[in-house]
């Protein structure tokens, strides 16, 4: 059995409201060391996680919306954003910041990490997976 | 490959329920335990929702979880599959990976 | 098989302890190995010492120490979640000079790194959460 697995994280969950989106996000920071092939989902509210224009200066908490721009340097670009997530909340791909990774293979062109994928071809994406972490 | 989700949150209270039962495939699992157990009571508003997807997946619910809330079998959805611990423990072997719809 | 579990609540609060404690009781009952559990967010509280819940409830805390011991299961609580809530052992109480510690008998403390091993290692991992 080859030791790299599959892990998918599942983001399900609006930031702020609860602490769940940003510990999972150190999750896949710290994750990112193990040399696993990682994916994150974002269904349901977990799609507002990805929001353009967060200020959290206000309310006085941690802004953690910067640090999805990273993940691209942590060879983590397998972002998948349900459509009919963001269909249900009046969302567009536009709406959401645009996160993006550098292709070693292509002379370090840059692409976009976000793929908008329907139910089904998230459905199957997830029937893959060897790892399932959902917070 | 197969997959069983697990789903702990009543269908009329959150949406977690219809998320996993969209993004589950043909031969896909779904268990249902600790307040998630109210999705397999028929008469419900969530009952049809149900319903619809077991032509493609099967359902089963946790009955400690069911006893507990005092929700009786003979309200549960014809076909749905009561387990106890020991079967949830089973569906985790059975299946090869499993997703927590939390 | 080799089971990694996940637990994302606190204890009392949510049910997923408990629902936890009980699936965990059951793999090991048919044979199967349970690795280590690993406690995140909320979750952590599962691991306090001074828990003392009235006679008639279960003691959730002393149950997981209890299956430890009986079963060889690694505890593991996050580092980063126990820092934010104030759970800490001997070291963590060394290192940010606090006047005690307050980790359960056969918890440990150690980072996220712990999780994603699980999940390398074990052939399932099963997430208890909110």
């Amino acid at each position: 059995m080859s030791n790299v697995k599959k892990f998918m994280y599942i983001n399900n969950k609006a930031p702020y409201g609860t602490i769940y989106a940003w510990e999972s996000l150190e999750v896949v920071l710290i994750g990112a060391a193990f040399d696993q092939d990682v994916s994150l989902m974002f269904t349901g509210d977990g799609v507002y996680q990805l929001m353009k224009g967060q200020d959290t200066k206000e309310v006085g908490i941690k802004n953690f919306s910067p640090t999805y721009a990273a993940l691209g340097d942590y060879d983590i670009n397998k972002i998948y954003v349900e459509k009919e997530s963001l269909d249900a909340r009046g969302l567009t791909v536009d709406d959401l910041m645009h996160l993006v990774w550098e292709d070693e293979d292509e002379d370090w062109a840059e692409k976009d990490s976000i793929k908008v994928v329907t139910s089904a071809e998230l459905a199957e994406i997830l029937d893959q997976q060897d790892v399932v972490l959902s917070f | 490959m197969s997959i069983l989700h697990t789903v702990n949150k009543s269908p009329l209270d959150r949406t977690t329920l219809k998320s996993c039962l969209n993004l589950a495939v043909k031969g896909a699992s779904v268990l249902l335990i600790e307040d998630g157990v109210y999705g397999a009571v028929s008469g419900a508003e969530s009952t049809q929702m149900v319903q619809d997807a077991m032509g493609d997946v099967a359902v089963y619910v946790l009955g400690p979880d069911l006893k507990a809330r005092g929700v009786d079998e003979s309200r549960l959805i014809d076909g749905v599959k009561v387990v106890d611990y020991d079967g949830f423990v089973d569906l985790t072997t059975d299946n090869d990976t499993v997703s927590a719809w939390v | 098989m080799k089971f990694g579990i996940q637990v994302n609540e606190g204890p009392y609060t949510h049910e997923a302890s408990v629902t936890a404690i009980n699936f965990i009781k059951s793999a090991v009952a048919k044979g199967h190995e349970v690795f280590r559990v690993f406690f995140y967010h909320d979750g952590v509280n599962n691991g306090t010492r001074y828990a003392t819940p009235p006679q008639d409830d279960i003691n959730i805390q002393q149950t997981w120490s209890d299956l430890a011991k009986e079963h060889n299961i690694d505890l593991v609580i996050c580092v980063a979640a126990a820092q934010r809530r104030g759970l800490a052992d001997d070291g963590e109480q060394e290192r940010n000079k606090l006047d005690g510690n307050n980790i359960m008998d056969g918890f440990r403390i150690s980072g996220l790194g712990q999780l994603i091993e699980a999940g390398i290692e074990c052939d399932r991992l099963v997430v208890f959460g909110d």
